[in-house]
């Protein structure tokens, strides 16, 4: 005890003295002179010092569970597990979710309203990057690039040819798994961390090439004026164009859930399952190690390229500042805190992720900060993400 | 069935296989035998298309597959278990089996299948539901054996079955490899380091040393021959 006191007051002072620049000195450039808010570094201490004795103690409890669950022999299922493995409890808990979904838009603001569409967009999103990360293994940091590839599709051929949501929803997911495809016969040759980089170099040149092209994308002053999603031609006020960008929203996360599951038990997904735990088997089982990623690269591609679209015509206005890597970062951050490969998980970590900061508003500033601590924190307690993939159970048959 | 002529690949600057030939006729178990790095596992992944042919040709049922992708190779009924087994460990028993029958749609035949391999081994029956990687090194070696006749295969490749295994279990995948080429009329082509066993059940064996075919013939004159058995038998 005492020890982990001594550890836990180290930790605080280090960070009293790391983070010193920045929470103690203040430079006022109006008045050119310096504040010293030495207030600061008490708040620091102590706050670092709770966090780091509260670590200790979860690290300490997480240990002493593991050391239960080796002496026992069954592995119990979570609360959450055994919800969802329950045909009946299943059917029941998604058509409550459904109907919380549906009368929704009667219940809560139009800002609210807004901000469930943000985050559903961001549930599909993350359910599209979760095919590639997830269930192929293919660690993709430039997903953003085709979200953007989809956003400036709609732009575009609306800008220049009139072309309408619906017209263009399928043509942006086309173009952005073609993009995928591009990309992914050179880029997907390489494994792990090779792959990771150069992906996010590749969302950062369409970044950069939006920005700097300016006849093609009028550059970083974006393109405004995007039409909302058309509703066979029927004018809609501003808080019903809301709410049926709300519901289209709903209809596209069920729709993307049920695609998702269908992939999963599929041959395909099994491919994919299979090539991530060992290409070489893989090879002599004849499975195309190439074909196989390149189809998890560009479906992944195709559900950004439709929530690019949808993600134009709801802000009426894009500019490349929309689509930096902290974008692509923050869906992966969906995808690992949600638990990878599994639906429920992705949808509760895009819940949490998106909504949260939003309630939180004050603490917006200090949001990566927060990001930063509780992906950390996942990695020590959770590392198989909120709710893990448990595809199967079985219980040890001891030989007879 | 399956011939090679005059063969050579690599890895870079490496030269691995510096042309050898090699012939199998069908239903035949033939061994390929010699010590670490001689270039057995090249030569099976050569075949297998995903070492990449650079001279020679090799020709599987009268056609040329030297330049063929590894998945239609497998296509064309030729399926290597690698060295090292390579098993998927999250996936189960029955999910491993199930990936070996990858490229097969003829449902009815794979259950067939099935019941064909959990009968050559029911250790791995009972363990249909467990992890692939929760299985011992023998159970595990079985599993990748049974996966590949999930592919039904009309010549099997073995890298080095018996690798790090026990002497009992060794002799008893030996036996079912023997089996299987009897049940089925399957091709075996077998690479083993453990020339003793592997000359015991095969018809006819080659010799490779430092990527060339040194010596061939009969596997029981192999046997008893005084130079395999210097080298390779310890005798
Ligand atoms: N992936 C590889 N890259 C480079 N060289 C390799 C590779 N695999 C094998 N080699 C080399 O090729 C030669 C033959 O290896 P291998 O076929 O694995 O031998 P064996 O299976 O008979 O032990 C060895 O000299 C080995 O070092
Ligand atoms: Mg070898």
């Amino acid at each position: 005890m005492l020890t982990e006191l001594r550890k836990s007051l180290i930790a605080s002072i280090w960070f009293a003295f790391l983070t010193f620049p920045i929470m103690v000195i203040k430079v006022n450039s109006i008045e050119k002179t310096i504040q010293w808010r030495w207030m600061n570094v008490v708040y620091v201490m102590v706050g670092i010092f709770f966090l780091s004795m509260a670590f200790r103690f979860l690290l300490k409890q997480k240990e002493m569970r593991a050391g239960k669950e080796e002496s026992g022999t069954e592995i119990k299922l979570s609360p959450i597990h055994q919800l969802i493995n329950h045909p009946t409890y299943r059917v029941v808990f998604g058509a409550a979710l459904l109907l919380f979904a549906v009368v929704y838009p009667f219940v809560f603001s139009t800002y609210q309203i807004n901000i469930m569409t943000t985050a559903l967009m961001y549930v599909v999103l993350g359910l599209g990057l979760n095919i590639v990360v997830g269930l192929a293994g293919l660690l993709d940091l430039g997903y953003v690039a085709f979200y953007a590839v989809g956003a400036y599709s709609y732009a575009l051929l609306n800008h220049h040819f009139g072309l309408g949501f619906w017209a263009v929803l399928p043509i942006g997911g086309v173009l952005a798994a073609i993009f995928g495809i591009l990309l992914g016969i050179p880029v997907l040759r390489l494994r792990g961390d090779y792959l990771a980089i150069v992906t996010l170099g590749f969302g950062e040149i369409i970044r950069l090439v939006l920005e700097n092209w300016g006849e093609f994308s009028k550059g970083p002053s974006g393109i405004s004026n995007i039409p909302r999603p058309g509703l066979f031609g029927i004018e809609l006020s501003l808080n019903d164009a809301i709410t049926y960008t709300y519901y289209l929203m709903v209809i596209f996360v069920v729709v993307t859930i049920f695609f998702v599951n269908r992939l999963q038990d599929s041959r395909l997904g099994r491919a994919w399952i299979a090539l991530r735990e060992d290409e070489i088997a893989c090879q002599a089982m004849g499975i195309d190690k190439m074909k196989t990623k390149l189809i998890a690269f560009s479906l992944g591609a195709f559900w950004a390229g439709i929530i690019g679209v949808m993600f134009a015509a709801k802000t009426t206005f894009i500019n490349p500042a929309s689509f930096t890597f902290l974008e692509s970062a923050m869906i992966l951050s969906i995808v690992v805190l949600g638990g990878m490969g599994s639906i429920v998980g992705v949808i509760l970590g895009a819940l949490i992720l998106i909504l949260l900061p939003e309630y939180l508003r004050e603490l917006s500033e200090y949001r990566m900060l927060a990001f930063g601590a509780a992906l950390v924190a996942m990695m020590v307690f959770r590392p198989q993400g909120l709710i893990s993939n448990v595809r199967r159970t079985y219980s040890i048959n001891k030989d007879e | 069935m399956l011939r090679l002529e005059n063969v050579s690949s690599g890895y870079g600057n490496i030269l691995a296989l510096k042309g050898i030939s090699l012939d199998i006729n069908a239903g035949e178990i033939i061994t390929l035998i010699g010590a670490n790095g001689a270039g057995k596992s090249t030569t099976l992944m050569t075949i297998s298309g995903v070492v990449k042919t650079r001279t020679g040709k090799i020709f599987f049922k009268d056609r040329e597959i030297q330049k063929a992708e590894p998945d239609d190779i497998v296509k064309s009924g030729l399926c290597q278990v690698p060295e090292g087994r390579h098993i998927f460990p999250m996936l189960t028993v029955q999910e491993n089996l199930d990936m070996g029958a990858f490229l097969r749609n003829d449902k009815a035949e794979i259950k067939k299948d099935l019941d064909y391999v959990y009968s050559l081994f029911p250790i791995l029956a009972q363990r249909r539901n467990q992890d692939g990687g929760t299985l011992s090194g023998g159970e595990q070696q079985m599993l990748a054996l049974s996966r590949a006749l999930m592919a039904r295969p009309e010549v099997l490749l073995l890298d080095e079955p018996s690798m790090g295994l026990a002497p009992l279990i060794i002799k008893q995948i030996f036996e079912i490899i023997k089996q299987i080429n009897k049940d089925n009329n399957t091709t075996i082509f077998l690479v083993e380091q453990n020339a003793n066993q592997a000359l015991q059940i095969a018809d006819r064996a080659y010799v490779i040393e430092n990527g060339k075919i040194t010596l061939s013939g009969q596997a029981s004159d192999l046997l008893t021959n005084e130079e395999v058995q210097k080298a390779y038998l310890g005798i």
